[in-house]
C-alpha cells in the first residue's frame, strides 16, 4: 500500500502539468509550424521578412545585456550588505525584497511617473532650475530615452529575484572559510572574489538563468514606458496574437523567445559549471 | 612592529573612511528602493489635476479624488473583484497540488522521483506565459475562454513549480521521526500528517499560498491574452493603457502594488526560510 | 504475555542486505538489549518490530499475534526514538497525552496516566512548558514518559541515552533500569554502548553484520564469547588474541609458552584472554611494555607479546617502565580459545 502513495500524491500535479505545460508546449511548437493547415516554415519566414522583428529581436538582447550584469553586481552588494549587517537584518531585507512583489506592470507604471513629461524627474530638474518647461521624455523621437527608462525599470523591479538567491548562498557558506582565508592572510575584497564568489557559483547559475529568462520576457513595462514605439520580443508576440490576429507567426515569435532562453541557460551553465566534487 | 603603532591611527581612519561609506551605500539603496514606490503613492493620493500638472510635489495633499476616480471608472471594480478571484483560486490549486507532491518528493524514494523533480525545475525555463497562446485556443474549445477558472488555472501553472519546491524544503526540515512517534502511539498516516506535520508547516504554507496569491495578481501577458470581459486588474491596466487618463494608470498602479506590499510584509519571515537563510 | 518471536526475518535495502535471516525469542517482561556497531542491523530489527520497515522475508510475532503486516498503531507497541521525537508544538502534558487521546480514554483516565508518568520520570514541573524550552535530558524523559502512559505490551527503545553528555548518560541509565523494572513491560533496547547492554540488559543480542552472533544474559556474553568479535567487542580494554599451535594432547604452545587448552580443533587456532585476568607471576607469556597508563583505579599496561599486541590491567600501585620485561600470567579458567577460520568459540 505504501507503494502507490507517492504515485497517488503526485497524480494531482503531475496531470496538471501534462494538460497544462506539455500540451501546450506542443501546440506552440506545432502551431509555429503549420501555416494553411500544413507543415511550413512560412510563419518564420513572415517573422524573420517583417521589419519589426529585427528591431525586437536586438532591443530584446540589448536590453538583457545591459540590464542583466548591472544587476547582477548590485544584486552581490545589497547581499554582501545585508550578510555585513548585525542588527536591523530582517528590515532591510524586507526592504530590499519589496520589488519581488511589485508587479512588472506597476514597475512599468511607477518609472512612468517619474519620466513622463509632468513626471517626477522633470519636477527634479525644473526644481534646481535645470529646465524651464518639461521634457517629453518618452516621445518617439528620444527611444533611446526610452531604452533607458526601460532599463532603470528593470533594474529596479528584478535586482530583488537575483539578491534574495545569492543571499540564499550566500548563507550556505560556511563562515569556516572567510576565516581561514582571513587567518592566511587575505584582505576583505580577497576574501570575496577567491572565497565567496567562487563557492556561490551554484547560487549564481540559478539567479543567472532565472533572471535571463525572465529579460527575455520583458514586457509590460515596455508597454507602459514606450507603448509600441520600443518593440521587444514578447511584445511583438503579443501583437501578432492580438493585433493582426496572426497565431503561426505569434507562435513562430514564442519559439524564438524559448530558443534564447535554452540558449543562454546552457551557455551559463556551462560558464558557471562546479564539478561536484567541488561543492560545499 | 614600529609599522604598526604608526599606522595605526590611520587604520582607525580608513576603517571609519569605509563604514561611513557602507552607511551612505546602504543608505542610497534603500532609497534607490523605496523613493519610486514613494513617488507613485503621490500620484494616487493626489487631486487628478494635480496628477496631470507640473512640477510635482514630493508630498501628497491626500486628496482621494485620483482613488475615487480609479473606483468609479467604469470595469474597475470588476477588474479589481476578478482579480482577486483568480488570485484566491490560484492560490488554492497551486497548493492543493503542490504540497502533496513536496511531501511526496521528501517522504518517499520511488523510481521517477528525479524524473519529476526535473520536469518541475524545467517548466521554469519556459516563459510560462506564453502558454496563454495555445491554451487560449484550447479554452475557446472548451469554454474556459475569458473566464475566472481559465485563467486561474494558467496562473496556477506559474505557481505550481514553486509550490512544490518550496513545499518540498518545508516538509524536509520537519523530522520524519516526528511522524513516525505518531504513528506509534496509534496514529494512522494521514492523522499523522495532520496533528504533527500540518502544525509545524502551516506557516510555511500560508506563506507559499501567499505568494501564489501575489505572483497571479501580478501576472500580466496571460490575463491580458486570456480574459476580455472579465478582465482582471493588470490586464484592465494594460488594455487601456493607450487611452486611460494618468491619474486612473496611477492610481490602478496603487492597486497593484498596496496588496502586494503588505502580504510581503505579513510573510517577510518566509521569505527567506523559503529559500533556506535562516534569520540569524 | 508479550512474548516476541522473530523467526527468519530479513531485510534488503536494494542490493544492501541490512538483516540476514534472524531468528530470536524474546521472553515476557523480558530486558533485551540489541548490541552492536554502526551499520550491525539492530535498529533495523528494531524497526521491524516497531512496524517502521517491513522485512523482506520472514514472520514477527508478538503475544500470539502476527504482526509483521500490521501498521504500528496496531501492535500494542510504544517508542522512544533516538532524537526523541517529542512534538514541538504541544506541551510536555499534550506531548505524553497524545496516545492516550489517540485511544479515546476519558480525560480522568489521561489525566491521570499523564501525572503517573510524569511523576516516574521527574518532570512533573514541566506539563506545561514547550519542548523547545526543554534541554536535552528533559526531552528525553519526556519521550520515555510518553511512551510508558501507553502502558504496552512492549516498549522499543531507539538508543536513547546516546545523545546525552557523559554524566547524564550515567544517571538516566539508572534511572531507566529502575522505571522498566517496576513497569515490568517487555524491553527491546538498542545501543552500541557495551557498559550500557551490560548494565541494563537481562539479555544481550550481540549483533555483527546483519546476524545475531550471540544472544546470552551479560555476564555469560562476558565470560563465554561465542565468537571472536563478541570477545573483541564486549570489554573495555577488549580481549587479547594470540596464535596458538598444537602440541598434541590437549597442550598448545601461545608465544613460546605451554598451555592446557581444547583436545579437538585445528591445528592453530586462537588465545584469548582478558586483560583484567592477566596478573603478574613468576612464569607466564614474556612481555616486553610499550604504553603504561596509570588510570587511577588500576594501571593499564600495553605490551609486546611475541610480535603481539597484549593489554593487561594490573595494581594501580605498580608502574613498570617502557622496555621492561614483565610476565604474565592468564587465570586458567578464564581463558578462551576461537577458531580462526570460523571465529566460533572451541569450548
Amino acid at each position: 500500500m505504501p507503494r502507490v502513495l507517492p504515485y497517488l500524491l503526485l497524480l494531482p500535479a503531475s496531470l496538471f502539468l501534462l494538460a497544462f505545460f506539455f500540451y501546450p508546449f506542443g501546440l506552440v511548437v506545432v502551431e509555429s509550424f503549420t501555416r494553411g493547415g500544413e507543415w511550413s516554415t512560412a510563419n518564420f519566414e513572415r517573422m524573420f521578412g517583417h521589419w519589426k522583428f529585427s528591431t525586437a529581436f536586438w532591443n530584446t538582447i540589448w536590453l538583457t545585456a545591459i540590464v542583466v550584469p548591472v544587476q547582477l553586481i548590485m544584486a552581490l552588494t545589497m547581499a554582501s550588505m545585508v550578510q555585513k549587517l548585525k542588527t536591523g537584518r530582517s528590515g532591510l531585507l524586507y526592504i530590499f525584497a519589496i520589488p519581488l512583489g511589485i508587479s512588472d506592470l506597476a514597475a512599468g507604471l511607477i518609472w512612468l511617473a517619474i519620466f513622463e513629461q509632468s513626471g517626477f524627474l522633470n519636477s527634479f530638474l525644473h526644481f534646481f532650475g535645470v529646465i524651464d518647461r518639461p521634457v517629453l521624455f518618452l516621445g518617439y523621437q528620444n527611444l533611446w530615452v526610452i531604452f533607458l527608462a526601460v532599463c532603470l525599470a528593470e533594474i529596479w523591479r528584478a535586482t530583488a529575484i537575483m539578491m534574495v538567491i545569492i543571499v540564499a548562498g550566500m548563507g550556505l557558506i560556511p563562515k569556516e572559510y572567510g576565516e581561514a582565508a582571513e587567518v592566511f592572510g587575505a584582505s576583505r575584497w580577497q576574501r570575496f572574489t577567491k572565497v565567496t564568489l567562487p563557492l556561490l557559483r551554484p547560487s549564481l547559475q540559478t539567479a543567472l538563468i532565472l533572471r535571463i529568462l525572465m529579460a527575455f520576457e520583458v514586457f509590460a513595462v515596455v508597454v507602459a514606458l514606450g507603448g509600441t514605439t520600443l518593440p521587444v520580443l514578447m511584445g511583438e508576440t503579443f501583437q501578432w496574437q492580438f493585433q493582426l490576429n496572426d497565431r503561426g507567426v505569434a507562435a513562430a515569435y514564442a519559439m524564438v523567445i524559448l530558443g534564447l532562453s535554452v540558449a543562454f541557460s546552457l551557455v551559463v551553465l556551462r560558464l558557471l559549471h562546479v564539478p561536484k566534487g567541488a561543492r560545499i | 612592529m614600529s609599522d604598526l603603532t604608526i599606522d595605526a591611527p590611520r587604520q582607525r581612519d580608513i576603517a571609519r573612511a569605509g563604514r561611513l561609506l557602507f552607511g551612505a551605500g546602504l543608505v542610497l539603496l534603500v532609497l534607490w528602493v523605496l523613493v519610486p514606490i514613494w513617488l507613485l503613492m503621490v500620484n494616487a493620493l493626489s487631486a487628478p489635476s494635480e496628477v496631470t500638472g507640473f512640477p510635482k510635489r514630493l508630498w501628497p495633499s491626500f486628496d482621494l479624488a485620483s482613488v475615487r476616480f480609479f473606483w468609479n471608472f467604469q470595469g474597475v471594480t470588476a477588474a479589481l473583484w476578478n482579480s482577486v478571484q483568480v488570485a484566491a483560486l490560484t492560490m488554492v490549486l497551486s497548493i492543493g497540488m503542490g504540497a502533496p507532491a513536496g511531501y511526496a518528493l521528501t517522504r518517499f524514494d520511488f523510481p521517477g522521483k528525479e524524473f519529476f523533480r526535473i520536469m518541475v525545475i524545467m517548466t521554469r525555463a519556459f516563459p510560462l506565459p506564453l502558454l496563454a497562446l495555445p491554451l487560449a485556443v484550447m479554452f475557446i474549445r472548451t469554454g474556459l475562454d475569458d473566464s475566472i477558472i481559465g485563467l486561474a488555472l494558467v496562473h496556477a501553472m506559474l505557481a505550481l513549480p514553486f509550490a512544490v519546491l518550496i513545499t518540498y524544503s518545508l516538509f524536509s526540515g520537519i523530522p520524519v521521526e516526528l511522524e513516525e512517534a505518531a504513528w506509534t502511539l496509534g496514529c494512522t498516516r494521514w492523522q499523522a500528517f495532520v496533528k504533527v506535520v500540518l502544525p509545524l508547516a502551516a506557516p510555511g504554507i500560508a506563506a507559499s499560498a501567499v505568494f501564489a496569491f501575489v505572483i497571479s495578481w501580478n501576472e500580466v501577458f496571460a490575463a491580458a491574452v486570456l480574459t476580455i470581459q472579465n478582465r482582471t486588474l493588470t490586464a484592465f491596466l494594460l488594455q487601456s493603457l493607450n487611452v486611460s487618463p494618468l491619474p486612473l494608470k496611477f492610481a490602478g498602479g496603487a492597486a497593484l502594488v498596496l496588496p502586494a506590499l503588505i502580504f510581503i510584509f505579513a510573510v517577510r519571515r518566509y521569505l527567506f526560510a523559503m529559500w533556506g537563510i535562516a534569520n540569524r | 504475555m508479550a512474548e516476541i518471536r522473530i523467526k527468519g526475518v530479513a531485510k534488503s535495502f536494494g542490493s544492501f542486505t541490512a538483516l540476514h535471516s534472524v531468528d530470536m525469542t524474546i521472553r515476557d517482561r523480558e530486558f533485551m538489549v540489541l548490541l552492536g556497531a554502526s551499520g550491525c542491523g539492530k535498529t533495523t530489527l528494531l524497526r521491524i518490530i516497531a512496524g517502521l520497515e517491513t522485512p523482506s522475508q520472514g514472520e514477527v510475532w508478538i503475544g500470539d499475534r502476527r504482526v509483521d503486516h500490521l501498521p504500528p498503531r496496531d501492535r500494542g507497541i510504544a517508542m522512544v526514538f533516538q532524537n526523541y521525537a517529542v512534538f514541538p508544538h504541544l506541551t510536555v502534558f499534550e506531548n505524553i497525552a497524545f496516545g492516550l487521546r489517540m485511544k479515546k480514554l476519558p480525560q480522568a483516565e489521561v489525566d491521570r496516566r499523564v501525572n503517573r508518568t510524569a511523576e516516574l520520570m521527574h518532570i512533573e514541573q514541566l506539563l506545561a512548558r514547550y519542548s523547545g524550552e526543554l534541554s536535552g535530558g528533559q526531552r528525553q524523559r519526556v519521550a520515555v514518559a510518553r511512551a510508558l502512559a501507553m502502558e504496552p505490551d512492549v516498549i522499543l527503545m531507539d538508543e536513547p541515552l546516546s545523545n546525552l553528555d557523559a554524566l547524564l548518560r550515567l544517571e538516566m541509565r539508572a534511572e531507566l533500569k529502575g522505571v522498566l523494572a517496576e513497569s515490568k513491560t517487555t524491553t527491546i533496547y538498542v545501543t552500541h554502548d557495551q557498559v550500557e547492554a551490560m548494565s541494563l540488559a537481562d539479555r544481550i543480542a550481540v549483533m555483527n553484520g546483519g546476524y545475531i552472533v550471540q544472544a546470552d544474559d551479560p555476564v555469560q556474553v562476558y565470560r563465554n564469547p561465542a565468537a571472536r568479535f563478541v570477545g573483541s567487542f564486549i570489554g573495555n580494554p577488549p580481549m587479547n588474541f594470540l596464535p596458538a599451535e598444537r602440541l598434541g594432547d590437549g597442550r598448545w604452545r601461545v608465544a613460546g609458552q605451554e598451555f592446557a587448552g581444547p583436545r579437538a580443533g585445528p591445528a592453530r587456532i586462537d588465545f584469548a584472554i582478558r586483560p583484567e585476568d592477566l596478573g603478574l607471576a613468576d612464569a607466564g607469556l614474556r612481555a616486553r611494555v610499550r604504553v603504561v597508563e596509570p588510570l587511577g583505579a588500576h594501571t593499564l599496561v600495553t605490551t609486546d607479546v611475541d610480535g603481539h599486541l597484549v593489554r593487561a590491567v594490573i595494581d594501580s600501585t605498580l608502574t613498570p617502565q617502557p622496555g621492561e620485561v614483565l610476565t604474565l600470567a592468564p587465570i586458567p579458567d578464564r581463558i578462551r580459545w576461537f577458531d580462526p577460520e570460523t571465529s566460533a568459540a572451541i569450548p
